[in-house]
């Protein structure tokens, strides 16, 4: 296949169609410095065994492979995926990346996109939820712009600083270009936001924490409701672990207005980071301002039930700079794949699957507090939780990569006041004895 | 969609170049589309009105109009303070296409009656319409 889709001879007949007596000067118009004017700096190219060698290498380098036992969330997880998803999500039919907009030709897909925004509807507890972002963080982006939408005169919102660091940033890339400002709420010792100075802000439009939060605390999801909406403000809620809404009351019941996060949890290899799947939902009420698309149900001129995308008048392709989002094509197959995930545990499995988490994740702990670490905040947590060590923990976490365990994530990097504390995390594949061996490199 | 000649525009409201018009009812004023905004949109599915005591500038985006092929800004044809909205257009949005007359989406409580008399009489919107 040719990726060049131009030849020589097809450009200067374009150029001299227009007029143009070259390639540079019909891009003249562009400013000097948003010009690139060194020549492309890319190796040569490989052949077909040399490129899958490389590939191997890269792999090799980043501890994905199956014998490494992974205790690092952060954002992304680490869990099974039964062969029912791998086997239904790899099926030629679903392996699209482009929008279904024909009805007539994409009801399988449609359906499935149905599907998956009804499960993650009851998951989260909301009204109503689209047919998926491009991931948690941008998904995080676009519920304060929808806030700031719904609110419409104000310019403000607030930001919890337990929110994932990566998350914060991109929020911080969508919204300080046009003209927003972002104030950002500190954790209390017990880890969860403190909101105490929420009434003395003025102009906020919405508020959003994180629960799980980054460090792995519950937040007091009702408590904050309450005193969020008092103040006047939009509730939104993100999450970085779908997965411990199977035990924690969902968001949507705690009275979050918009929720939204990250579902690669559900099915998705973490691969090289990406790609994600930005799960997005609200309230009833706030249904028009919802960002992305949104498939649903309907009756064909005979009466039979069919799939279609609905409310697309307020999205791009109609309503240009007024529109809703400007989210493009994003991977609709994550969403599938979501769905596949959830449909296959079954609202039971996803309760047990979750529980299994959570008590995994109290023994670790408590293997860790026995070897003599501590835990630095007291709040509730999912899944992981932030643990400092008595002594240097680096040594140990260098053996224990030698046995091919990731003990944890150093916070140095994202939140230089923490440096020297571990990030854990244990889901349903950590197995007791690696949580035995890192006790006892912790004690030795 | 009707020719500009079947358009039903009547004599006693005054009309805007975006299409909304508005009838003098005593102290306040009441806000509608035209038949000719009613008929370019098709069926109206979804009307999104401002909260009462909002206060808005002659041309100033007030509400949106949501139809099945569109959505498009509802603007003041004078400035004012809303002191009433329809609330049946809520649940039966397709009053605006039944009847676009009948069916004033908000009343307010204008700032400047004069600006009144500098909006389009039926014949000079008609003119406006046939470009």
């Amino acid at each position: 296949m040719r990726y060049l889709p131009h030849t020589p001879e097809e450009i200067a007949a374009m150029l001299a169609a227009i007029g143009a007596p070259s390639l540079d000067n019909l891009f003249d118009p562009v400013p000097a410095d948003c010009r690139m004017t060194s020549a492309w700096d890319l190796p040569a190219a490989k052949s077909e065994w040399e490129l899958n060698d490389h590939m191997r290498d890269l792999a090799a380098a980043m501890r994905v492979d199956e014998h490494t036992k992974i205790l690092v969330g952060a954002g992304s997880y680490q869990h099974h995926i039964p062969e029912t998803v791998r086997s239904l999500a790899s099926r030629s039919e679903f392996l699209t990346a482009y929008t279904p907009y024909q009805p007539e030709m994409a009801q399988g897909t449609l359906q499935g996109i149905f599907e998956y925004q009804t499960l993650t509807a009851r998951l989260l507890g909301v009204d109503v939820v689209n047919a998926s972002m491009y991931d948690g963080a941008s998904a995080l982006a676009e519920a304060l712009l929808m806030g700031l939408r719904i609110a419409k005169k104000k310019k403000r919102v607030a930001v919890a600083k337990a929110i994932h660091p990566h998350y914060r940033a991109v929020v911080r890339a969508y919204l300080q270009p046009a003209g927003y400002e972002i104030v950002e709420l500190d954790f209390s010792v017990g880890g969860r936001t403190d909101l105490s100075g929420l009434d003395a802000l003025e102009d906020i439009a919405a508020v959003a924490l994180q629960s799980p939060n980054f460090f792995g605390v519950i937040e007091d999801l009702e408590a904050a409701a309450a005193t969020i909406h008092g103040a006047g403000m939009l509730f939104i809620t993100c999450f970085t672990e779908p997965l411990a809404y199977g035990l924690l009351k969902n968001p949507g019941s705690c009275g979050a207005d918009i929720v939204c996060g990250e579902g690669q949890s559900f099915g998705i290899a973490p691969s090289f980071g990406g790609p994600g799947l930005g799960m997005f939902g609200c309230k009833e009420p706030f249904t028009r301002n919802l960002p992305g698309r949104l498939v649903g149900e309907t009756k064909d001129l005979e009466g039979r039930r069919g799939y279609v995308l609905t409310l697309a008048t307020r999205e791009q392709h109609i309503r240009r700079e007024k529109a809703t989002s400007n989210i493009c094509s994003n991977q609709g197959i994550c969403a599938m794949t979501a769905g596949m995930y959830m449909a296959s545990l079954g609202g039971t499995g996803i309760r047990q699957l979750a529980r299994l988490n959570y008590d995994k994740t109290q023994y670790c702990k408590e293997t860790l507090r026995k070897a003599g670490a501590t835990m630095v905040f007291d709040g509730p947590v999912f899944n992981e939780f932030v643990v400092e060590f008595p002594t240097d923990f680096k040594p140990a976490y260098e053996r224990l990569l030698a046995k091919n365990i990731v003990a944890g994530l150093e916070l140095g990097a994202l939140y230089p006041e923490m440096a020297g504390r571990y990030l854990f995390c244990v889901t349903e594949t950590i197995s007791k004895q690696t949580m035995d061996s890192i006790a006892a490199e912790v004690g030795a | 969609m009707k020719e500009l000649e079947e358009l039903h525009l009547p004599d006693d409201i005054r009309y805007t170049d975006e299409h909304e018009w508005a009838r003098i009812t005593g102290d306040t004023v009441r806000i509608g589309v035209s038949d000719y905004a009613q008929d370019q949109l098709g069926d109206i599915v979804f009307v999104e009105l401002p909260a009462i005591g909002d206060s808005f500038a002659k041309g100033d985006e007030f509400g949106t109009l949501e139809s099945v092929k569109a959505v498009s800004e509802l603007y003041m044809p004078m400035s004012g303070e809303v002191v009433a909205v329809n609330t049946a257009l809520t649940d039966s949005p397709e009053l605006i296409n039944q009847e676009p007359y009948g069916a004033w989406i908000i009343e307010i409580k204008p700032t400047d009656r004069s600006e009144y008399e500098k909006l389009f009489s039926a014949a000079a919107y008609l003119d406006l319409l046939k470009g």
